[in-house]
């Protein structure tokens, strides 16, 4: 039972605190190592010459992307199966950051594809599958904004992020299954078809990215938590939305921000 | 059995339901959702009749000719088997090569060519200091390290979907 200790958001509170500051700082070293690498190491390439280096973004960026939704689907299990209450306040934190790394990856990807490809979008299999990625993201936000009561809108939430895990595995095989105009990886488990200091520097950035996405969800998560045990105590007690001082007596010098 | 379990198997099932749908969808719609086709699917006519379609290739090497309007191009497609020649009036994207990829939108006429409206360059994988890419072409290699005679064609769509 003791896995399931820091499943409770009361003892999950007070160590995500002390991990983000952590997160953080390392989130701005390997930023600063990887753009150092990426962008003054590492030379041009053969074929694009300097235009390449937007992938020591867009690369980053899309895996985060896809593994934030990965990361919800799991949480999703957990929260219908072992109804553990933090799941879906994890959820419910991942979301935005998910959303936005698919944004930054299409965006960088259109950026790049003009000069290189000679066209902003196409509707190949690659970038139609990422695309769907940030609906379901958008989508899964408004659903459980949509629904008044929480815990019907964290289920609604959960099944929709399960059934639309099934998108992950399209986009990272389409440029495999498919003829696409995206090519196909140059970083796999099998190996790299990237000078080594070109995919040393992805890496890092890739890191970068990780470092970041998950100190802010932390942050998010935290305020959260917060916010739903702010809104059950006073449901709870009965007292208006107004009063104040019920939930946070745990959690002393913690701004009860994020309720009306 | 722990409630616990059963809502797992439960959400197991529902998800190898739904993955099992995608792909039998997919599977229906490998034709639309494939990009292009390729040189030997133009040979065998797979490809839709009375509208645009791509093919995507390899540029033939030293098939690119400059017309002497200054815009039009014509060079051939190839995917190591067939070839088709193709027609184009516009501005090439910068990575446009002889023995690179191509993606082109567009009819095929008549007389066999095909007249593209647009043009893409298909970009690989690799990645490269010039000065690599170099010392490859000197020991007769590609950029994937594979001799420049066995070369593949880029395009390898797995199975053409019926037409």
């Amino acid at each position: 039972m003791n896995l399931y200790k820091y499943a409770s958001p009361a003892t999950f509170y007070p160590l995500a605190g002390k991990l983000i500051p952590w997160f953080a700082a390392l989130a701005v070293v390997f930023g600063l190592i990887g753009l150092y690498l990426g962008l003054i190491v590492a030379p041009e390439d053969a074929q694009q010459g300097q235009v390449y280096r937007i992938i020591f973004i867009h690369v980053p960026t899309a895996w985060v992307g896809m593994v934030v939704y990965l990361v919800m689907a799991a949480y999703g299990v957990a929260a219908l199966t072992l109804k553990t209450r933090l799941s879906s306040m994890m959820m419910e934190a991942l979301a935005p950051t998910g959303a936005l790394f698919t944004a930054l990856a299409l965006l960088t990807g259109a950026l790049w594809g003009k000069p290189t490809w000679g066209t902003y979008w196409i509707w190949d299999a690659r970038m139609t599958s990422t695309l769907i990625l940030l609906f379901l993201y958008v989508g899964y936000i408004a659903l459980i904004h949509a629904i008044e009561d929480k815990k019907r809108a964290d289920k609604a939430g959960a099944l929709l992020v399960i059934v639309g895990s099934v998108n992950v595995p399209i986009i990272y095989f389409s440029v495999r299954w498919w003829n696409t105009l995206h090519q196909g990886a140059s970083v796999s488990v099998t190996g790299s078809k990237m000078a080594a200091v070109m995919a040393q520097g992805m890496l890092v950035m890739a890191l970068a990215c990780w470092m970041y996405a998950i100190a802010v969800v932390l942050v998010r998560v935290r305020a959260i938590i917060l916010e739903r045990q702010y809104k059950g105590a006073n449901d709870m007690v009965g007292l208006s939305m107004g009063a104040r001082g019920m939930a946070g007596t745990e959690m002393t010098g913690t701004e009860m921000m994020g309720t009306k | 059995m722990k409630a616990r379990y059963k809502r797992f198997i439960w959400v197991a099932i529902g998800l190898s339901v739904v993955a099992l749908a995608v792909t039998l969808v997919l599977r229906t719609f490998n034709s639309n959702i494939v990009l292009y086709i390729n040189p030997t699917e133009v040979a065998q006519k797979k490809m839709p009749k009375d509208r645009n379609f791509r093919i995507g290739g390899m540029v033939t090497a030293g098939s690119l000719k400059r017309q002497p309007d200054g815009l039009t191009v014509k060079f051939s497609v190839t995917d190591m088997v067939e070839t088709v020649p193709v027609s184009y009036t516009g501005i090439l994207p910068d990575l446009f090569k002889e023995g690179k990829g191509v993606v082109a939108e567009g009819k095929l006429d008549a007389d066999g060519v095909f007249r593209a409206t647009e043009v893409l360059a298909k970009h690989d994988e690799n990645y490269m200091p010039p000065a690599a890419a170099d010392a490859l072409k000197k020991a007769g290699r590609n950029m994937d390290g594979t001799p420049i005679k066995s070369i593949e064609a880029p395009a390898q769509s797995p199975t053409p979907a019926k037409p």
